[in-house]
């Protein structure tokens, strides 16, 4: 089972493979990818080293070229998929059906693998995708529990990819327009999700604080209390006349303990989510990961279990603290 | 311009969702949308039900779309997907993949749903070589999307399907695994006693500081908002759009089907009887002025 690590910039590319990433995803620095944040990404030269870096080591580098361009800017992101495999990428991660054929027609020996964005959950959908556009490879939205995800690959024309741990999406992927109902800004259109442009905290004399996206009141903390990144799904609303957070808490999803499961259902790839995150943690994490991959291989798959190590470290690393196993357990959802 | 019933998004008994159709299909409506969309749990109409009033509303003349699930999770799931498309009489929503697939394999023609995501006209191109006839935009398609759209299949020598705009109703925004009518109850999703059924118009969500927000509808979001883009008709006739869609609300449909008429026939836009549409003017969904 491969681990594929998030690379927000060259920094963490190298903290990647170090750590022991057997492949990074990267996205160049415009809105061919759905983190399409300030700061973020990486220039053509950036991209090179970090190719050269990671085939020197004998990983591998996909490029994340996974947001839905209109039919104006169709040519830019067709030019991004020619610098994906002129610079050497080992495979392009795209969702949307016009990016994924020209691919396919103009440089079908780059692999295509189908990001979550793609929005594809069953057999059918993926063997669309397969027939369609040749994907390799399926990345699979974060809706399905983990009887189905083995089904799935049982059933599945391409090998599977999931997510195996970071920020968790609460809404299916690349169906989500929560951030665009608020901001005019989406994750498929412009590559981002409630982009801190349109967020505005404040804070009274007595330490409360409130945050807003685009004016509309994402949540109130109480002076000591923890606060997190303002996206919609993951605020503080009133349902029934009770205030909590309707949609989803700010906690990570970590799958560690299914591990094993994963593995024996043939999972091919799990996915660390975080480009937008810092070296400190894409190399913890990865290391984790690694170690917890390394040592299921490496022993008796019955004898494997999860190392409360590994739990502290990745609980330092999750949003708010906290873990769930999120929709792979029935009891979350 | 014809009138399109959209599918009903939220979770009705089934007295009232037969009575509800039974009414509309004396309404001066051209197309019926009919079936579930939202929850597979809702079973107030089952499959059959479904496939039995198709044929009972066709006998009025007007089409019958049957509309699929936007989020496929389960094998039984497909199952009701397969018995839709192997119906045979009508054609299908796809509002996600599994439906286009399972469309294509049987050459059944299928209208593109609002949940597939298409955002250029090369992808619109291909979904018409598997068998799409009719495409509703997704919220977020606004008109400017939908112009340059046009005209670069023009200019690339390609046809178009029929388009079928969303002109009425609240907008899905979202879909989950996880049910947020049963969180809000604190009920696990397997044990939901289909509270939905108590939301016939959604279950409503505000900010903490008391302002309308969105709309709850098990595993759905909507906006809180019911938009109404019947003040930009003239705008939409000159953008070629085919078809205005009403999304169902749980009262008052009969009106606003008779406000869309009456507007249909007329070439002066008429007044607006729902929220300004800010996507339609590439502008956050939500936003009323300007």
């Amino acid at each position: 089972m491969q681990l594929v690590c998030p690379a927000g910039n060259l920094p963490a590319l190298q903290a990647a493979i170090d750590a022991g990433a057997d492949a990074v995803y990267a996205g160049f620095r415009d809105q061919t990818n759905a983190r399409a944040f300030a700061g973020l990404n990486f220039s053509d030269d950036e991209l090179r080293a970090g190719i050269a870096y990671a085939h020197a080591r004998g990983r591998k580098v996909y490029l994340a070229l996974n947001t839905y361009p209109d039919s104006a800017r169709l040519a830019q992101w067709f030019a991004a998929v020619d610098k994906a495999a002129s610079l050497g990428c080992d495979a392009i991660i795209a969702a949307e059906m016009a990016v994924l054929d020209y691919a396919a027609r103009t440089h079908p020996r780059l692999p295509r693998h189908l990001s979550v964005q793609g929005s594809a959950t069953t057999a059918p959908a993926l063997r669309y995708m397969h027939e369609r556009f040749g994907i390799a490879r399926a990345v699979l939205p974060r809706v399905l529990a983990i009887g189905q995800v083995e089904r799935l690959c049982e059933s599945a024309p391409v090998p599977i990819e999931v997510f195996a741990f970071g920020s968790l999406c609460i809404m299916v992927e690349g169906r989500c327009q929560l951030s665009s109902y608020v901001t005019g800004a989406s994750p498929n259109r412009h590559g981002v999700c409630s982009p801190a442009k349109f967020v505005r905290w404040h804070e009274s004399a007595d330490g409360h604080r409130s945050v807003h996206l685009n004016d509309v009141l994402i949540d109130e903390y109480e002076p000591e209390e923890a606060a997190g990144y303002p996206t919609v799904c993951k605020g503080r609303f009133d349902v029934r006349g009770e205030i909590f957070h309707a949609l989803e808490e700010p906690t990570s999803l970590n799958t560690l303990e299914l591990l094993p499961r994963l593995a024996q259902a043939g999972v091919a790839a799990l996915k660390i989510e975080g480009r937008q995150r810092g070296v400190a943690y894409v190399s913890s994490v990865t290391r984790t990961w690694r170690a917890a991959i390394d040592t299921y291989y490496a022993a008796d798959a019955s004898a494997w279990s999860v190392q409360a190590a590994w739990l502290k470290s990745l609980a330092a690393h999750a949003e708010g603290q906290q873990t769930t196993l999120g929709p792979y357990h029935r009891h979350w959802h | 311009m014809k009138l399109s019933l959209g599918p009903a998004q939220y979770f009705w008994p089934r007295d009232r969702a037969l009575a509800f159709y039974r009414a509309a299909v004396h309404w001066p409506l051209d197309i019926i949308y009919l079936g579930e969309t939202v929850c597979s749990k809702r079973r107030e109409l089952g499959t059959g039900d479904w496939i039995d009033l198709a044929s009972e509303l066709a006998e009025s003349g007007k089409q019958i779309v049957l509309s699929s699930l936007a989020l496929i999770e389960a094998e039984s799931e497909l199952g009701v997907l397969k018995r839709l498309i192997e119906h045979g009489d009508c054609w299908i929503e796809a509002n996600d993949l599994s439906a286009v697939q399972l469309c294509r394999e049987r050459r059944v023609p299928f209208v593109g749903g609002p949940s597939l995501n298409v955002y250029n006209h090369a992808a619109l191109a291909m979904l018409c070589d598997d068998g799409l006839r009719r495409w509703v935009p997704g919220v977020e398609q606004g008109a400017a999307l939908i112009r340059e759209l046009r005209d670069a299949a023009r200019t690339a020598g390609l046809g178009l399907p029929e388009i079928e705009v969303i002109a009425y109703g609240r907008l899905p925004l979202s879909w989950s695994a996880r049910c947020f009518t049963a969180r809000a109850h604190d009920l696990p999703k397997d044990q939901c006693g289909f509270r939905c059924i108590d939301y016939p118009d959604g279950l409503p969500l505000a900010t903490r500081d008391g302002a309308p927000f969105l709309r709850i509808n098990g595993i759905q979001i909507l906006g809180e908002e019911v938009t109404d883009l019947g003040p930009e008709l003239p705008g939409l006739r000159e953008l070629g759009v085919d078809i205005l869609r009403l999304y169902p609300n749980a009262d008052g449909m009969a009106d606003v089907v008779a406000h869309f008429d009456r507007a249909r026939a007329s070439s002066l836009p008429l007044p607006a009887i729902g929220a300004r549409n800010g996507y339609w003017h590439g502008e956050p969904g939500m936003r009323r002025a300007g």
